[in-house]
C-alpha cells in the first residue's frame, strides 16, 4: 500500500483516516468554544443559501416558510464550513497541479458525448432530486455517511445504505451503456 | 466574523483540502463507485468513519460532548434516502463534494450546485406537505444502534472494525 498515488495525491485511506481526526478535533472545538457539539454536514447549508437568495425577491414568502424559520436562514457555522471546502480544494489542487478546467467530466462523456447543455441540465436537475432527498432524510453523505455513522445512529445504517443502494442500481441503469 | 463562523471556515478548509488530496471530488471517482469499479470513496469514506467513531465514543463516554442522532424516521430515510441515490447517481456530486469539485477547476459543479439550491428552496415550499405525508409515517426518534439493541457501542465498535479492515485487505487483494 503506497501514501500517495500516482498523480501527487494521498492514500484514500490516509487522507480518510485524517477526516476521521478533523472531525474528533471539530467536535471537540465546536463544544468548547461554540457551547454546542456541531457535526460535520453540508445539506442545510444549501437551505440557508436558498432563503438567503430567495429573501432578495420574496422577503415575506422566506420570513413566513416553516422550514426556512425552522432551519434559520443565516451564515452560520456549517454555512462557513461549506464555503472552507471550496478554498480547501483549492489550495490543494493547485499546490500539486491537480487543478484542472473541466467543462464535462470524462465518465459522462463516453455515456453522453461532449454537450455541455446536456452535462449541465443533467446535474441541475439530479441536484433538485438529491437535494430534495437529502433534506427528506435529513442528511446527505456528510452528515449521515461520516457523522452519523460515526456516532452509530440507527437512521445513518439505514440511510447511507438507501444512497449506496439506489445510487448503484441508478448508476448501472445510466452509465453502463455507451454512447452510440 | 463570529468565532462560530472563524471555526467553521478554518474546519471546512481544512476537509476540502483532504477531500481533494483523496481525490475524492471528482465525478468520475464518485460514478465509478457506484459502478462498483473504483473503491476510492469506500475507503475513504470508512477510512474517516473507522477513527472518527473511536474518538467521538470516547469523547461521549467522557461527556466531553454530546451525540446528535438524527430521527429515525422511516418515511424521511427510506424515500429521502432513494431520492437521493437518484439525483447523486446523475449529478455525480454529493451536496460537500460539489463545492469541492468547485475548487479544484470542475466548473461543471455549478449547474449542480445551483439544482441543489433550488431543490432546497421547493422542498421548503413542499415542506408542510412532506410533514402531513410521508414524515408522519413513523418515527422512531433520535435512536442509537447501542441502545437500541442494548449492547455496548464498543462491541460494535469492534465488530465495524473488524468487517472493514476484513473489507480493505479484499480491496487491496483484488486491487480495486
Amino acid at each position: 500500500m503506497k501514501w500517495k498515488t500516482e498523480d501527487g495525491g494521498w492514500s484514500p485511506y490516509l487522507a480518510g483516516a485524517l477526516v476521521g481526526v478533523l472531525a474528533i478535533v471539530s467536535v471537540y472545538a465546536t463544544t468548547q468554544w461554540m457551547g454546542k457539539t456541531n457535526y460535520l454536514g453540508a445539506s442545510t447549508t444549501f437551505v440557508r443559501a436558498a432563503g438567503l437568495l430567495e429573501r432578495t425577491v420574496l422577503p415575506d414568502r422566506v420570513a413566513t416558510n416553516e422550514y426556512f424559520t425552522k432551519e434559520k436562514v443565516r451564515v452560520d457555522w456549517q454555512f462557513m464550513l461549506v464555503l472552507g471546502i471550496f478554498f480547501g480544494a483549492l489550495i490543494a489542487s493547485t499546490t500539486d497541479k491537480s487543478f484542472k478546467l473541466e467543462s464535462v467530466p470524462p465518465t459522462w462523456k463516453e455515456r453522453f458525448g461532449p454537450s455541455i447543455g446536456k452535462r449541465g441540465t443533467g446535474a441541475f436537475l439530479g441536484g433538485i432530486v438529491a437535494m430534495l432527498g437529502a433534506r427528506m432524510a435529513d442528511g446527505c453523505p456528510s452528515g449521515h455517511g461520516l457523522s452519523g455513522m460515526m456516532q452509530l445512529s440507527v437512521s445513518s445504517f439505514v440511510a447511507l445504505a438507501m444512497f449506496f443502494g439506489t445510487g448503484v442500481v441508478v448508476a448501472g441503469l445510466i452509465y453502463r451503456r455507451r454512447a452510440s | 466574523m463570529s468565532i462560530d463562523q472563524i471555526l467553521g471556515l478554518i474546519t471546512g478548509i481544512f476537509f476540502g483540502f483532504l477531500l481533494q488530496k483523496g481525490r475524492v471530488l471528482r465525478f468520475d471517482k464518485q460514478i465509478g463507485a457506484m459502478l462498483l469499479k473504483d473503491m476510492t470513496i469506500f475507503k475513504f469514506m470508512l477510512s474517516a468513519i473507522l477513527v472518527g467513531m473511536v474518538g467521538i465514543q470516547l469523547l461521549a463516554g467522557a461527556g466531553i460532548i454530546a451525540l446528535s442522532h438524527k430521527a429515525m424516521n422511516i418515511g424521511a430515510v427510506l424515500v429521502g434516502g432513494a431520492l437521493f441515490g437518484c439525483g447523486w447517481a446523475v449529478m455525480g456530486f454529493c451536496p460537500g463534494t460539489s463545492i469541492g469539485a468547485l475548487g479544484e477547476g470542475r466548473w461543471h459543479a455549478i449547474f449542480a450546485i445551483a439544482g441543489m439550491v433550488v431543490g432546497a428552496a421547493i422542498y421548503a415550499e413542499l415542506y408542510p406537505f412532506f410533514k402531513s405525508t410521508i414524515l408522519a409515517w413513523k418515527d422512531f426518534g433520535k435512536i442509537g444502534l447501542a441502545e437500541a439493541l442494548d449492547i455496548s457501542p464498543w462491541f460494535i465498535i469492534s465488530v465495524f472494525w473488524a468487517g472493514i479492515i476484513w473489507m480493505f485487505v479484499w480491496f487491496e487483494r483484488k486491487k480495486l
